[in-house]
Parts: structure tokens; sequence; C-alpha cells
């Protein structure tokens, strides 16, 4: 497809799959309380592996502090977002264990 | 207590090379320490370098030189042996002199 | 005719494909070659990358890969901005401790002219010594309360530690000891790992791309990175340790940094160190 066609195309798609990660019902606190747990459960695995992110970090932060205020939503997206943080850092560690011999110098 | 200036004047001849490193906080008064709190401005106001009577080189600071000003500056009619000062004054009233020779 | 040719092509390079699929080992054997012949490698690959640069010239960092900067540096090296820590460490090492004891007691040489053999294998305590873990124990075994590993007084005592070493080459030493290669190697694995979100390897900046910008920096190459240590960092509006620089450089790539002085660390310091073995200590240093 031409340039410009093709950018649109794109964009709509990326708007698509963010709209499409939105809650369509609003979360409660249990749902909060279970994607916390996950999220913390994901970051404790990987500071088993010595590689937490930071981002992970100030995700559970805003999660807790959004759910302080009783905003559920918020709180359980940013918890949902930290739990893929710290997986990513989990895969980060386990794959690096033989990757990293691609950068060492021969 | 050890000076808060260190300074090397070097003469060629015709002019006077000055560098000189000063120990100082220089605090802005617009940055914030881990607590929260506003760490207070805290920085040099006047320099002064004199040579004899005459005042070579006079700077009017304010919050934007950073911790630990260097100067670097040259100028005519010293020879070798001459008294160089250098006295500085901040905004708390705290001041710090030194008189250094020629080289 | 036509076709039959397309085919052959087409057969030809699936064949090549798959004998380069085979010749390529899908498993690295654990290289079995050692520390020495990986130094060799790894000062090779800089001296061939910067064939300009004198040898002893990488341990300046970013002054080494750009002419601006350098003319910078040596200018502000007539009066450089570690000074008041180099006094201040001069003074401190000398200051007994309230037992009457001084750093002196606790260092070969009295801690003169040394800090070129740390970080080294203790075989008693089967890990790897730094010489900013060696000062805290000084301190802690004559009664006194440890210093923070990142900067200030730290800083201050092992900038005056280097300065008595300046000139001297790295002399890192492996003893023929599992353990001390187990240590060697983690370190050298910790240096190509990627981390952080950002999924840097320290390898990544600086034997990858030293010489080259990240944002407004230039990177320094790994040959000869920690000569210069501990360093005033006008980033840093002050002095910090290597501790320090490891643990910002960890949160720089969004990597949670571990604890200062921790095993991967010290490994790390270990694997760094004996790369740049023959290299002049060149510290207390100044960069960007």
């Amino acid at each position: 497809m031409n340039g410009t066609t093709g950018m649109i195309s794109m964009a709509l798609l990326a708007a698509g799959l963010l709209t499409s990660s939105m809650p369509a019902v609003a979360a409660s606190e249990a749902d909060f309380k279970a994607a916390f747990a996950a999220a913390e459960a994901a970051e404790k695995e990987a500071g088993g592996l010595r590689n937490q992110w930071t981002t992970t970090e100030s995700a559970l932060a805003a999660a807790k502090k959004a759910a302080a205020v009783g905003d559920f939503d918020s709180a359980t997206a940013s918890a949902k977002e930290a739990e893929a943080l710290a997986r990513a850092s989990v895969f980060q560690a386990t794959s690096e264990k033989e990757r990293w011999r691609d950068l060492e110098i021969h | 207590m050890a000076s808060t200036i260190r300074v090397r004047a070097i003469s060629n001849g015709e002019l006077t090379e000055v560098q000189t490193l000063i120990q100082h906080p220089m605090d802005s008064g617009l940055v914030k320490d881990a607590q929260g709190a506003v760490i207070p401005a805290h920085f040099i106001q006047r320099l002064t370098f004199e040579h004899g009577d005459r005042k070579v080189f006079v700077a009017d600071w304010g919050p934007a030189v950073s911790k630990d000003p260097y100067v670097k500056f040259s100028f005519r009619g010293a020879n070798k042996g001459d008294d160089i000062k250098i006295s500085w004054v901040d905004n708390k009233g705290a001041a710090d002199t030194i008189t250094a020779k020629i080289q | 005719m036509r076709a039959r040719g397309v085919i052959q092509l087409a057969l030809l390079a699936f064949l090549a494909l798959a004998a380069l699929m085979v010749a390529v080992p899908p498993v690295r054997a654990v290289d079995a070659q050692g520390p020495a012949a990986d130094a060799k490698a790894f000062r090779d690959y800089f001296v061939s990358k910067f064939p300009k640069v004198k040898l002893e010239d990488f341990v300046n960092g970013p002054y080494s890969m750009n002419e601006d900067m350098r003319r910078q540096w040596e200018e502000k090296e007539q009066f450089p901005p570690y000074e008041f820590a180099l006094e201040t460490g001069r003074e401190m090492f000398s200051k007994p401790f309230g037992n009457g004891k001084t750093y002196a007691d606790c260092f070969p040489n009295g801690g003169i002219g040394i800090r070129q053999n740390y970080p080294y294998f203790d075989a008693k305590e089967g890990k790897v010594v730094t010489l900013e873990l060696a000062l805290n124990r000084c301190r802690e075994v004559n009664g006194e309360a440890p210093y923070s590993y990142l900067k200030d007084e730290m800083a201050s005592l092992t900038a005056y530690m280097a300065f008595t070493s300046r000139g001297k080459p790295f002399d890192i030493k492996i003893p023929d000891d599992p353990r001390a290669l187990a240590a060697y190697e983690n370190g050298k694995r910790y240096f190509y790992t990627r981390r952080g979100q950002l999924n840097f390897s320290c390898a990544g900046c600086h034997v990858q791309a030293p010489g080259e910008r990240l944002r407004a920096e230039i990177l320094a190459p790994a040959l000869g990175i920690l000569n210069a240590l501990p360093i005033y960092r006008s980033e840093w509006s002050g002095m910090g340790t290597t501790s320090r620089r490891f643990i910002t450089c960890n949160s720089q790539t969004r990597a949670v940094p571990l604890e200062p002085q921790s095993d991967e660390y010290r490994n790390l310091e270990y694997y760094l160190s004996y790369m740049s073995n023959g290299l002049p200590i060149s510290g207390p240093g100044a960069r960007p």
C-alpha cells in the first residue's frame, strides 16, 4: 500500500489495540488485589534472578498509590503493566543466560 | 583550616595568566533535598582579583554559577614576583581571601 | 530451459543455506581459552578499532576518543576538580582511628602505591576483595563505622590511594583456584549480559560504541575504563567511586541497581580490572 494509507492503517490498528485493552467493566478492589499479587509475585521472581527493572517498581508504586485513593481502574491497569514488565525482566534474565555470549569479544 | 582558594598565576613577561579553583557549594536556592525541602541559596556574590591597588578582575555572581567554580583569565601590567590577591564574599556574608606570588 | 535454471539456482541456494546452518554450531562450547587469552583478544579489539590511540591513552576514556573534549580536559587538568577530594583523602588517610591505628596498618606498604593490585581474590574468604571493601573492613576491624561506598569519604580515600599509584600498571592476579576463575567468569558474564528495560549490557555501550555519542555523552572504551576512578564527574557535581558508577549505569538502563559491593559488582570489577592489566592507573580522574 502507498505511504499515506499505510500510515493511516497502522494508526488505526494501533488505536484498536490500545482501546481493546481498556476494561469494559470497572475494576473492583478484588480485581486490583489479584492483579497486584500477580505483579508482586513476578517481581519477586525477577528479584531472585537479580534482574528487576526500575519501571516495574514505579508501576507497582503507582498501582499502590491509585488503590489508596480508591481508583481501582488505574490501580489495576498499573498492576497489570507491572506484571508485564516483571515478566519481561524474567524473560530477559533467562534468555541472557545463553545470549550474553553473542556480544563477547573472542 | 585550608583556604578555599587555589590559585596559580604565571607571567610570560607581557601577560599574566591566572587560574583559580574555589571550593564553594554555590547552591542556587532552587534545588530541593531528598526530603523535599529547598536547599537555601548559598553562593559567592563577589569575586575580586587585585594587583596592587588595581582591581584586575571583578565578578558579580549569582545562582547560575556551579559548585566549585573555576576561573581563568589573563591581564597585563604585572611582573614575576608581584603579589596577586583574590577574595570572595558570599550571600551569607562569609568571605575568604588569599595572596599568591606571580610565577 | 530457463525454468530448470531457476530451479537449479534455488536448489543451490537451499543447499548453501543448509550447509551454513550445519556449519554454525547451535550450542556454544564453554570458552576453554582462559582469562589471559580473553585479555589479549579484548586489547586487540580496541587497538584495532582505534589504531591512532596509544595503548596507555585508553585509560582517559572519552578524551582518547574526541579531540575537542581532550583539549578541554587537558586545560582543566592544570586545576583539576578532584583536587579538593584528593587533599581531603590525604588528610583522612594519615589521621589515626580512635584506637590509635591508621589505614596504613591494614595495607601492604602502608597503603601507598598499591591501588593497582586491587581487586584481588581472597583465598580464605573465597571471594573478590576490592579496594573500597578493604577500606571499610579496615575501619570496622578498628572499631570505626563504615563509610558509604558511593562518594564523599570513600571517594576521597580512594582518590588519594589511586594518586599514589598514578602511572603504575594494573596488575590483577587470577590465582590457580577454580573459585577465582568462577568469579572472573561471573564478572565477564555480567559485563556482556543485557539488563534493564532498555536492554543494554555494559558491552553494548563500551565495546560496541566507544567514541560514539549517547545523547550528549561520548562513550568511553571498556579498555582502561576503571583506571581513572574515583572520578569527579561534572554530571554529579562531585566525586564518585567505582561503586557509584556501577550503580548509576544500572539505573540508567532502567535496571534496579544491586547493593554496593555485592558479589556481582565485585566480580565485574575483577573482570574489568584484569582486562586492563598493563594499562596505567590514572586516577583520580575528571569526567563530563
